[in-house]
């Protein structure tokens, strides 16, 4: 083995300022698709608990669907296929805004909100028949009960859980290099063949990852160890 | 709409270009996923045990694995194990066999995590009533402990699975030819039917991780029935 290690290399100059920037592309990326994809998953678990059938059915559909398949297969499938799914003015206007930016945004959100929506379908199992029943019985509508009296109280549950989706997504979000969205592997990727200093780019790289995981999972247990418990029925 | 693109490509996608050419296409995922979820069963059980350990230079070694492990992107994985592996060995590997050791080093650490939770999760009874009984701790845990809570796992490890089928999937970015990358092939060459290409692909993992996902289901309400309590 005759390699010769050049940490300088990736953490200053021209290829240092490459895995800041990739940096930030990874936090913006993850960052849109979090905010969208909790929206569409509280969406589709609240649509799965309506007594009106065909949205429940959809919700079931959306869910098992778009969990059972590889996220890799979903952003191909934007990336490659939206033109003749989505209508021609929307992709014109997506064309012209980074559009391997735009596909990622959308298959990030879709597969991780139909995780999201499982887990906030248990937070809200998890709150007592009573809540909603008593909120009815109050002249709050369906929605109104929902959005005042069960989401707040079910979302405060499900945390935990929804961090380390929101962890998961993080991570996922490097498959967008795959479509050349310049987001960290992406540009660690560029760093092992513009130097074939592959080592030290990847340690780098792979380390950020660890450490925002390992600050999430830290305040996760601390969140866990002295608010949840607080809360009783 | 270009359908007969995916008809007259659908062998290619379940088994590639055998028995002419290599294996690839959903049977070669199928086989990543088999060999990777057997190989990472061992080695997160190795290391699920450790973490239980009270032995703290078992018990830290492990923890840093399973924490950097579940911190890194499987792809990150895939890439130190594809770039650095002909650095560290000397010679290249296969890369169906680089993909397949990336895959079994990152299950590995999840099914660690359902190790340590499966015997934790356990009546400590059990362990007291075994080692009271004159077991050694190695004993009570071969004989005892383990064959219960591994049969409680299995709708993890099923879900797991299910995972690693998805994650094979990964393996197209460097150069193995399975399912995606024979999509992105066929793809490539014909240029006008993603759409129909991308939907049959997504079809074909869903069969598959759907079927697993509802026999793990199904295993989940049988094995409730059979828990030791208290």
């Amino acid at each position: 083995m005759n390699y010769e290690f050049d940490w300088k290399l990736v953490t200053t100059g021209e290829y240092g300022q490459w895995i800041l920037e990739g940096l930030v592309v990874t936090l913006k990326l993850s960052g849109i698709s979090i905010v969208f994809a909790l929206l569409v998953g509280t969406i589709i678990a609240v649509f799965r608990l309506t007594k009106f059938k065909p949205l429940e059915w959809f919700a079931i559909a959306y869910t098992e669907f778009f969990r059972n398949t590889p996220l890799l297969i979903q952003i191909f499938f934007w990336y490659f296929g939206s033109y003749s799914v989505l209508p021609e003015s929307v992709n014109n206007w997506l064309y012209d805004h980074n559009f391997e930016f735009a596909a990622g945004v959308i298959s990030l959100t879709i597969y991780t909100s139909a995780f999201i929506a499982e887990e906030i379908r248990s937070g809200i199992f998890a709150i007592p028949k009573t809540q909603l029943e008593s909120s009815r019985a109050c002249g709050l509508s369906f929605i109104q009960s929902m959005v005042h009296v069960i989401l707040p109280q079910a979302f405060r549950i499900i945390i935990p859980p929804l961090i380390s989706q929101f962890l998961n997504l993080i991570k996922n979000s490097s498959l967008a290099m795959t479509i050349g969205v310049m987001e960290l592997t992406y540009m660690a990727r560029q760093i092992e063949s513009y130097s074939f200093h592959g080592f030290e780019a990847f340690t780098v790289s792979t380390l950020i990852y660890i450490a925002i995981s390992l600050i999430v999972s830290f305040a996760v247990t601390q969140y866990n160890k002295y608010f949840l418990r607080t809360i009783n029925y | 709409m270009h359908w007969d693109v995916v008809w007259n490509n659908f062998d290619y996608f379940l088994i590639g270009a055998y028995p002419e050419g290599p294996l690839g296409g959903l049977a070669m995922s199928i086989l990543l996923a088999v060999a990777g979820i057997f190989g990472a069963f061992w080695v997160g059980l190795l290391f699920g045990l450790m973490r239980l350990s009270k032995r703290w230079w078992l018990r830290w070694p492990a923890m840093v694995y399973i924490e950097i492990v579940r911190g890194t992107p499987l792809l990150m994985v895939i890439f130190w194990f594809y770039f650095l592996a002909p650095i560290l060995l000397g010679h290249t590997l296969p890369e169906p066999t680089r993909a397949l050791i990336a895959f079994i080093v990152f299950t590995s650490a999840y099914i660690a995590e359902i190790v340590r939770a499966g015997v934790q999760g356990l009546p400590r009874g059990q362990t007291e009533a075994a080692r009271g009984s004159g077991l050694s701790h190695y004993q009570a845990m071969r004989y005892v402990i383990l064959p219960q809570s591994l049969r409680n796992m299995i709708p993890s490890f099923v879900n797991q699975f299910v995972s690693l089928t998805k994650d094979t999937s990964l393996a197209y970015i460097i150069g193995v030819n399975e399912l995606t990358r024979t999509a992105t092939q066929v793809n490539n060459r014909t240029l006008n039917a993603p759409t129909e290409i991308f939907i049959t692909i997504a079809v074909l993992y869903f069969i598959v991780c759907y079927v697993l996902t509802e026999i793990s289901r199904k295993l989940e309400r049988q094995m409730s029935r059979y828990q030791a309590r208290g």
